[in-house]
């Protein structure tokens, strides 16, 4: 196998990203790991604690660290990778800044954005105070404080499921995968932090596909006593005493039901990310009918794109949780050093 | 307009369908949870009700009585919880191990004691 050090981009510095990168520089090539924010990690920075063991998210972020903690790789951050174009053999590589680089291979890895929560305007995201997002939720668990927009403490809370997922209205008829299980401890975790507050999840589906998961949902009935109503939320609205009713139809009993609550918060979905839209636009890499990046088989070439010496990695293909972005990450670095030692 | 002008057009004044969860209370779930606390594992598969003898001679759909339970919806459960005849078979198929038989017994009993006053 050829020792030769190459060079290698990847776009986007979340998890897919960061492991990529330092997977490639272990195997001692040079790499240029370029991130649009200030600081890499991607959503991870803004969460709590992780699914399905409740760790605290701070465990994996300190990994990521590490991981990219080597003298082969060249962190940028606030910039992003606009264009990618093939060039003889290597790859042109066009960053926002007006700067280009050149590359033997590159990675894609700039991963999601979340459902803009607005866009579903029923559910009264931006116009009540205390309809709030799953990110904004792990927000309040960041600051250790739960409560309604004027202080409160509230006593019932209601999360709803698929906010931008599973929806053509909003144009994804895809499942973002992980919010169901979001949901799951989101809500034990209010339970735990508030004995006294009621939290019901309201969901179409309970989709616990992961390894624990449905043990999670089990353990929030069994031990945290949290309800569940299968239904699709309508609207939400605010009656005079200024607390929140939901309108739902309890599809188990088959009838509507209306319900007050002092919060509402809505799992939003993942969609593909503007800054990959971007890329993907600019390059003119395929997409599928769900906007992400379309792979080049998939089952069996899942990180891997049209362009040759391009390779896939994370969100920016499909919905997936932490532990399958890692390991997609790995198998894009499988791919990339495969291409670099038999092109 | 009242219910006799209704009348006259052959309508008659239905109670709402609608759960009012802020208008009912959870008494009778939390009688039957205390006392049969896998009663919370339920997660309404419905195996209990396509196993149930009773239910497929009369309506009463133990899934769904569940689900009344836990809503505080009292006046649909009352005619229900006598069509059981405690023979247990649904108790074998419960993927969630819910002691349905309790369940149903602990319901009724629930229901005595709310209409004397007594829960
Ligand atoms: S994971 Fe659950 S909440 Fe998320 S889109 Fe899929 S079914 Fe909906
Ligand atoms: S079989 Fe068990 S889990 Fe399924 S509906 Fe009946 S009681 Fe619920």
């Amino acid at each position: 196998m050829s020792t030769v050090t190459k060079h290698v981009v990847v776009a986007g510095g979340g998890v897919a990203g960061m492991e990529a990168a330092g997977a490639l520089a272990e195997l001692g090539h040079r790499v240029t790991l370029i991130e649009k924010e200030q600081k890499p990690g991607g959503h991870l920075k803004q969460w709590h604690a992780l699914f399905p063991d409740r760790r605290p998210a701070d465990d994996v972020r300190k990994y990521l660290s590490r991981r990219i903690d080597n003298r082969n790789i060249k962190l940028f951050t606030g910039i992003s990778v606009e264009k990618v174009r093939k060039q003889g053999h290597d790859l042109h590589i066009e960053l926002s800044d007006g700067s280009a680089l050149t590359a033997d291979a590159a990675i894609i890895a700039t991963g999601f954005d979340l459902f803009d929560a607005r866009r579903k305007e029923e559910y009264g995201y931006g116009i009540y105070d205390n309809v709030i997002t799953s990110a904004g939720l792990e927000d309040m668990f960041n600051a250790g404080r739960i409560t309604t927009a004027d202080g409160r403490t509230p006593s019932r809370i209601g999360l709803v499921h698929c906010v931008g997922s599973r929806d053509e209205k909003v144009d994804n008829n895809h499942c973002s995968k992980v919010c169901c299980v979001t949901a799951v401890k989101q809500a034990i975790e209010v339970r735990q932090k508030l004995p006294s507050c009621e939290v019901f999840c309201f969901y179409m589906d309970m989709r616990m596909y992961g390894p624990y998961y449905e043990e999670l949902y089990r353990e929030s009935q069994e031990v945290h006593n949290v309800n569940y109503i299968r239904g699709k939320v309508s609207e939400a609205s605010v009656n005079i005493n200024n607390r929140l009713v939901v309108k739902v139809e309890d599809t188990l009993a088959g009838r509507p039901l209306r319900m007050e609550l002092d919060m509402l918060v809505l799992m939003v979905g993942m969609e593909m990310s503007q800054a990959g839209t971007r890329l993907a636009e600019a390059s003119a890499l395929g997409r599928g009918i769900n906007r992400f990046l379309e792979t080049g088989d998939h089952h069996y070439g899942n990180n891997l794109g049209h362009v040759k010496g391009l390779f896939y990695a994370g969100t920016c293909t499909a919905p997936m949780n932490i532990t399958d972005t890692i390991s997609h990450a790995r198998a894009a670095v499988t791919e990339t050093v495969r291409y670099l030692t038999t092109r | 307009m009242n219910g006799s002008a209704g009348n006259k057009f052959g309508f008659t004044v239905n109670r709402s369908r609608l759960i009012d969860y802020d208008a009912s209370d959870r008494l009778v779930r939390d009688y039957v949870t205390l006392r049969e606390p896998s009663f919370r594992l339920c997660f309404a598969c419905g195996g209990c009700t396509a196993t149930c003898t009773a239910g497929q001679h009369a309506p009463f759909n133990l899934r769904r009585m569940n689900t009344f339970i836990r809503r505080g919806e009292i006046e649909p459960l009352r005619e229900e919880v006598t069509r059981c005849m405690l023979c247990g078979k649904c108790l074998l198929v419960c993927p969630r191990g819910v002691n349905t038989r309790n369940v149903v017994s602990l319901a009724a009993e629930a229901i005595k004691k709310l209409d004397r006053n007594e829960l």
